[in-house]
């Protein structure tokens, strides 16, 4: 069922090599993209991190996979997943922040979620 | 008043109305959630105790610019030939210390694929879009070689047999026999790709 519903557009890039995220219960998501219309006017245009169901800063991150990691069983801790569900059309400035912010609290493992589809198509 | 014979008769006759109506409810409300992707780990925070010195020729950077431009080993290249050119450095063999590599053995390019390291820079404002794209020919190309090898020696797909390993419906005495050779193959060619930080200018 769906958990929390999207403020940002996510329309995700395409690619071919792509493995599945078994299990469900080790992943954490984040949301990144460009505030659809309604918040356009509150958070602007330019790319925002979604965290659970808020727009978030940067540094916030760290604090909610430390969050999100705590509310797991504990033999599940060190297994996680960062599911990092970007729109194609953000840069990759915020990415390369949050991947630092990711590595800062030791949250290596990330899987950058895109459809199944030819990789070329994201050049359109 | 008169006894009633049996049991009172329910009025069914809206319940497919309901189920109908329950159906679709479901069905608009349920997302499908994507839950595919590139699996890649970030290099911990602190740095190695000791400086590891990396020959300059075992190392294939590959640079994107904010224009979406790539830049491999100093030269302009098309995205349609990065998987291409990925491929010819990792099997290059150099050494020849690789027995199953079928590469040019140019001494001027990588040693043995052990040794191959592939450095990947953007830019803060490359698109996200080229970044994955160049992930994806990235991972084909480490994808292309394990595939190949794994068809000589287990007449199957690497990524066949990986994805069957990580399904957890797979029996356990199956997924056993299916550690060693996926092992086997991902040490062959082992992912060495290292993500600098991105460059600020």
């Amino acid at each position: 069922m769906k958990d929390s519903s999207l403020l940002v557009e996510n329309t995700l890039p395409n690619a071919t090599e792509i493995k599945k995220l078994e299990k469900k219960d080790r992943v954490i998501y984040i949301y990144i993209g460009k505030p659809t219309q309604e918040y356009a006017k509150v958070f602007g245009t330019e790319p925002k991190i979604q965290l659970n169901d808020k727009f978030a800063n940067v540094d916030e991150v760290g604090s909610y996979i430390l969050a999100e990691r705590a509310k797991k069983p504990p033999e599940l801790q060190n297994v996680l997943t960062t599911a990092l569900k970007v729109d194609k059309n953000a840069n990759m400035g915020l990415i390369a922040d949050i991947k630092q912010e990711l590595r800062k609290v030791n949250a290596l493992k990330v899987n950058y979620t895109t459809y199944d589809g030819d990789a070329f198509n994201n050049l359109k | 008043m008169p006894r009633r014979k049996g049991a009172p008769e329910v009025n069914a006759g809206s319940m497919a109305d309901i189920a109908f109506l329950l159906l679709i409810f479901f069905l608009v409300t349920t997302t499908i959630e994507t839950d595919a992707g590139l699996d890649r780990m970030l290099p911990p925070m602190e740095p190695p105790d000791e400086d590891v010195i990396i020959k300059q020729k075992n190392i294939f950077t590959v640079n994107i610019n904010k224009n979406g431009q790539l830049l491999v080993e100093d030269d302009l290249m098309n995205l349609k030939d990065l998987r291409t050119a990925a491929i010819s450095f990792l099997e290059n063999g150099a050494d020849g210390s690789c027995s199953y590599c079928k590469g040019k053995k140019d001494p001027a390019s990588s040693d043995n694929p052990t040794k191959a390291i592939i450095s990947l820079k953007n830019d803060r404002e490359t698109k996200y879009s080229i970044y994955i794209t160049v992930q994806n020919e990235l991972v084909g190309a480490y994808n292309e070689l394990r595939n190949r090898e794994a068809q000589r020696l287990y007449n199957r797909d690497f990524t066949e047999m990986e994805s069957e390993y990580l399904n957890p419906e797979t029996p356990s005495n199956v997924r056993d026999e299916l550690k060693d050779k996926v092992k086997n193959i991902q040490d062959m060619f082992p992912q060495k790709l290292s993500e600098a930080e991105t460059s600020t200018n």
